[in-house]
């Protein structure tokens, strides 16, 4: 039993990426995965407050790699489901504390008892992107539909193959159906024909992943948002299942007037 | 009943409200160093040490950071146990 080391990461900054391993961890785990989400993001850490586990924390992942603590007491539980976890990145230290075989050994570590590492890359190609890819498994390419964010993508594409962690898998994140059809957004078979690699999600923009950060409760712990629904299905894919990509359309009023009350059901019960 | 609550929007907080809490607390920590799980394991340690010499009641122990003006503090609020004499 091993677990799979999926590093996510982009190029640009922005783009989605911790918004992403957050809520793929959640639903992972709202499958009955046993999962750890690592933020590798040292100095700038995030995934803590998008997940709302930020006043949880007491150790990270410097203190594990500096031996300040076992890793098992740097893991943070998310209360709320079965099995997820988070290791917070140090939010005081410089990103020079943490080295790519350091990360190595600590996935390696964790291996045994989980069955999904998802890692959280900082933006850029630096030492800290390295450090977040050396450990992987697979990587997924987090862009949105906008020329800086394909062209940064398309430069970490070859970075990956090149480091022999490809063939990445893309995320095509905040995609707005109603400017595709106006044509004034890169569609779907567009940004895949340029970057000339596997999609494994597309995550429509939607409102209620603004709100889910604000509260803590990423959107894929309900799957009545469209978003949450993207973010289960990439789990599913994960997961081997086949998963057609639908496409994508605005529900029309009378849709969302019937979802409303649907969700308004659910949630009286 | 929800429904009535969400037309006269009447629910909890709206999620701004939550988002601006939730970072002062973080950005608080953030700045301090120090983080609200690190103020459990104080709290946890005073406790320990200070119980050694002195009769208390760890149930009442309180450990907090604050902001002031000049000078930001750690505060422990350590109850005593005190026998009340019968007489």
């Amino acid at each position: 039993m091993s677990a799979r080391v999926v590093t996510i990461t982009s190029g640009k900054g922005g783009v989605g990426k911790t918004t992403v391993t957050a809520n793929l961890g959640v639903a992972l785990a709202m499958r009955g995965q046993r999962v750890v989400t690592i933020d590798a993001d040292i100095g700038l850490r995030n995934l803590d407050v998008m997940l709302g586990l930020e006043n949880r924390i007491v150790y990270d992942l410097v203190d594990v790699v500096e031996g300040r603590c076992r890793l098992r007491q740097a893991l943070v539980r998310d209360k709320r489901l079965q099995e997820l976890y988070l290791l917070p990145a140090a939010q005081t230290r410089d990103k020079s504390a943490v080295r790519a075989e350091d990360m190595v050994r600590v996935c390696d570590e964790l291996r045994e008892s989980f069955d999904f590492l998802l890692v959280d890359s900082p933006a850029g190609i630096e030492q800290g992107f390295r450090n977040a890819v050396a450990p992987a498994d697979e990587v997924f390419i987090v862009t949105n539909p906008e020329v800086a964010a394909v062209r940064d993508a398309d430069r970490v594409i070859g970075l990956i193959e090149a480091e022999g962690k490809g063939p990445a898998r893309l995320i095509i994140n905040r995609l707005k159906p109603e400017l595709v059809r106006r044509g004034d957004m890169l569609d779907t078979s567009a940004v895949i024909e340029l970057l000339a690699i596997d999609l494994i999600g597309i995550v429509p923009e939607d409102e209620t992943v603004i709100v889910a950060a604000n509260t803590g409760r990423p959107v894929a712990f309900t799957d009545n948002s469209p978003a949450g629904r993207a973010f289960h299905n990439i789990a599913r894919r994960m997961l081997g299942e086949e998963v057609p990509f639908a496409p994508l359309k605005e529900p029309g009023f009378l849709e969302r007037f019937f979802r409303w009350m649907r969700a308004e059901g659910e949630e009286q019960r | 009943m929800k429904f009535m609550d969400r037309l006269l929007h009447r629910q909890e907080p709206p999620s701004g409200e939550i988002a601006r809490e939730r970072l002062r607390l973080v950005l608080a920590h953030d700045r301090a160093h120090i983080s609200p799980g690190l103020l459990e394991v104080l709290k946890d340690e005073i406790i320990a040490v200070i119980s050694r010499h002195v009769p208390i009641d760890p149930d009442g122990v309180q450990v907090t950071y604050t902001e002031g003006p000049r000078v930001h503090r750690l505060v422990a609020d350590i109850p005593l146990r005190t026998e009340r004499r019968a007489r």
